[in-house]
């Protein structure tokens, strides 16, 4: 089990400012019930001095997500909705004793869910505007700005510490190449850390490819497609070609796929195939889910 | 306080007749049982006796088809990996996609790093095995097909020998991983035909650390650790003899409460399920439930998380376990609720609970009396909850950002 510290355990046993604030005027939500945690923050600010009076939650998760939830009610109360901008997940943590690096995600998350009320109150329309493309971690609905913040208050540098605090790249990991990419432009112009970075993997190009036009490129991926397609539908599944972009096929998975938990082993099965057939390096990676919540 | 094991698919509590047991070979009776002498006891007298009761417990023809290894893992690994050896030209290999990992990771690797092409036979809702999609890719460019006997999550039984029988006409070696059938459900090796089975001290009341592969006679074999004669030179090593002989005692023992597990534990496991569903709305059981190991209950909660549930559980003196990523480190739930396509509402809050010979009524009354309350007072806190049932997600709760 998890070694909690002592206030984790008091903030999950007795959480305090539990359920639904009735004259809430600020509501933030973020997470999903498929991502296995989500939050709901409920403030009553009063507007005169934009002071927040009351602060309550609503947390599906672990023990650290709930008491993250709560302790973030109780930093929050009697601050102004500036002063409670500046409240960042490591102050959640903090006032925590401390999480595991593993559950520091769920201090994210408290973070996330203060913005979303503020920005509720104020009434702009908060961080849904990542278009396609920003979304960096399909499986469990990560943009690419959120991960940005994340490691620059945080000076996160590898892609393990990027999944501790927010899950991105801890599902089928076909992110892991563009959270690379952010991390390499979040610590620009740093000096080299001395520890070995990770290499990033690569897979050996066959020196007899020879080079294929597009059309012919495509007409040998769906041909793999199609003939994985009959063992999904037996599943109770399919699957689906959506697009070719270089060396990167996205493919639109349904049924047995369940949710966000994208089966790692299914999208891992389809690129080995796929390298085989066209004797290069090809990276495949799930379309949006039909049902993810929000996002 | 109260308290209540319910975490015997994990590991066991040592039997205290093992214990004593194997008490006299940690001190004066330490021999090492290849020696000439018989300085420090007759520790060789006592593996062979400990081979023998497992052989009954297997139901086996020949004591020598018992080779101890260290594990259920070990003994796992052997049987594969022997089988991929002694049929280098057949390459490929069949499974299932909710083997334990001490299978479904080995199978990976092989996949990944050695070329292997693996089929992993997918399961219903009921986490019952697909036997067409298994006949379809039987063939004999099949080096081994290694099935569990009984799955550990949900107990769901698997149908070992017709699956055994159909890959001998196919002449495909047949290995199993019994670790959680091994003592509960009463085996007959000698009429089988299985070729291999794995089995593991720690779940049926034996120490941590010894396991044992059933080997059928004239099966083609290449041992994993070459070394020493011991085990006939198929599992070389010194023997872990406190262990063995342990395991030997606890075999005679589960061999004793073999009727019990199938009637009394079976009955505990049925109360503790019904009076936990009677009084938790949105809540249901796991695997094929005809069909399944008289001690283990998997238990969905919808709506809410596992791990919460079991510090809460936790506090009140029950242990049990979860298929929820919160409690692994993973982030993802457990390959074998995924496997099932369990609902996502419940695939995050589902919880096993495994009983033993050793549970008691006075256990399941408490887990009973606890349990409810726990999951009403997680679905207060739950976005997702309303006052006396779920809210349309959809409509009620839209995160912004999900
Ligand atoms: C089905 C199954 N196989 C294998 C193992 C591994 O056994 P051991 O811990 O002895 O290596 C376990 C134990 O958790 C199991 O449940």
């Amino acid at each position: 089990m998890w070694d909690y510290t002592d206030k984790v355990k008091d903030y999950f046993f007795n959480p305090k400012n539990t359920g639904v604030l009735e004259d809430a005027n600020a509501v933030g939500e973020v997470g999903s019930i498929s991502c296995g945690d989500a939050l709901r923050l409920m403030l009553k600010v009063e507007p005169d001095s934009e002071t927040i009076i009351d602060a309550r939650f609503q947390t599906f998760g672990c023990g650290s997500a709930i008491a993250s939830s709560s302790a973030l009610t109780e930093i929050i109360k009697g601050k102004t909705l500036d002063e409670a901008l500046k409240v960042s997940n490591q102050d959640i943590a903090e006032f925590l004793g401390g999480l595991p690096p593993e559950k520091m995600h769920c201090s994210v998350m408290g973070a996330e869910a203060l913005h979303a009320a503020i920005a509720n109150y104020r009434g702009e329309e908060w961080a849904d505007d990542h278009e396609e493309g920003a979304l960096i971690c399909k499986c469990f609905g990560v943009d690419a700005a959120l991960i940005e913040k994340v490691a620059r208050e945080n000076d996160l540098h590898s892609i393990e510490e990027i999944t501790f605090y927010t899950k991105a790249g801890g599902g089928c990991e076909s992110c892991h190449e563009k959270i690379e990419e952010i991390l390499a432009k979040v610590h620009e112009g740093e000096p080299v850390a001395a520890a070995p970075a990770r290499v990033p993997q690569s897979i050996p190009v066959s020196a007899v490819a020879k080079p294929m036009t597009l059309v012919q490129k495509i007409q040998k991926i769906s041909a793999v497609i199609d003939e994985m397609r009959p063992q999904f539908q037996l599943d109770g599944g399919d699957i689906e070609l959506v697009d070719v972009d270089g060396d990167t096929v996205t493919v639109a998975m349904s049924g047995s796929c369940m949710g966000c938990q994208m089966s790692g082993l299914t999208i891992s099965g389809i690129q080995e195939r796929l390298m085989l057939v066209l004797g290069r390096p090809v990276r495949v990676v799930p379309a949006q889910m039909a049902h993810a919540v929000g996002a | 306080m109260t308290t209540a094991y319910m975490d015997n698919n994990a590991t066991t509590r040592v039997d205290p007749l093992v214990l004593e047991t194997m008490l006299p070979y940690f001190s004066e009776q330490f021999g090492n049982p290849s020696s000439m002498h018989s300085f420090g006891g007759d520790t060789g007298k006592r593996l062979e006796w400990a081979r023998v009761e497992v052989q009954k417990l297997l139901g086996a023809e020949h004591d020598s088809e018992v080779i101890f290894t260290s594990c259920g893992t070990e003994s796992d690994a052997t049987a594969i990996l022997s089988a991929l050896a002694a049929f280098p030209e057949r390459r490929e290999i069949i499974t299932s996609v909710v083997e334990h990992p001490a299978v479904l990771t080995l199978c990976e690797h092989l996949e990944r790093h050695e070329g292997y092409t693996v089929h992993y036979i997918p399961v219903d809702k009921e986490g019952r095995l697909q036997m067409d999609r298994y006949a379809e890719v039987l063939s004999d460019r099949v080096a081994v097909v290694s099935i569990m006997f009984a799955n550990n999550e949900t107990g769901t039984i698997f149908p070992v020998e017709t699956l055994a029988r159909m890959a001998k006409e196919k002449g495909v070696l047949f290995h199993t991983d019994a670790v959680q059938a091994v003592g509960k459900i009463p085996l007959n090796m000698r009429d089988s035909a299985i070729d291999m089975l794995s089995l593991s001290g720690h779940k049926l009341h034996a120490p941590k650390g010894v396991g044992a592969l059933y080997l059928r006679r004239g099966t083609r074999f290449r041992p994993f650790l070459r070394g020493g004669h011991q085990e006939r030179g198929r599992r070389a090593g010194t023997e872990n003899t406190t262990g063995i002989i342990g395991l030997g005692k606890a075999a005679e023992l589960a061999l004793e409460h073999m009727a019990w597990e199938n009637s009394g534990v079976r009955r505990l496991r049925d109360r503790l399920e019904a009076g936990i569903l009677e009084q938790v709305p949105y809540s249901f059981v796991n695997g094929d439930l005809p069909n399944r190991l008289p001690n283990t209950a998997s238990i969905s909660f919808e709506y809410i998380e596992g791990e919460a549930i079991l510090l809460l559980l936790s506090r009140v003196g029950i242990a049990a376990s979860s298929g929820s990523a919160c409690t692994s480190g993973s982030l993802e739930p457990s390959h074998v609720l995924r496997a099932m396509d369990i609902p996502y509402t419940a695939a995050h809050g589902t919880i096993r609970f495994s009983l033993s010979r050793e549970s008691t009524d006075a256990e399941v009354d408490w887990v009973i009396a606890q349990t409810p309350p726990i999951i009403a007072q997680l679905r207060r806190l739950s976005p997702y909850w309303g006052v006396t049932g779920p809210i349309d997600a959809e409509k009620a709760f839209s995160p912004v950002y999900a």
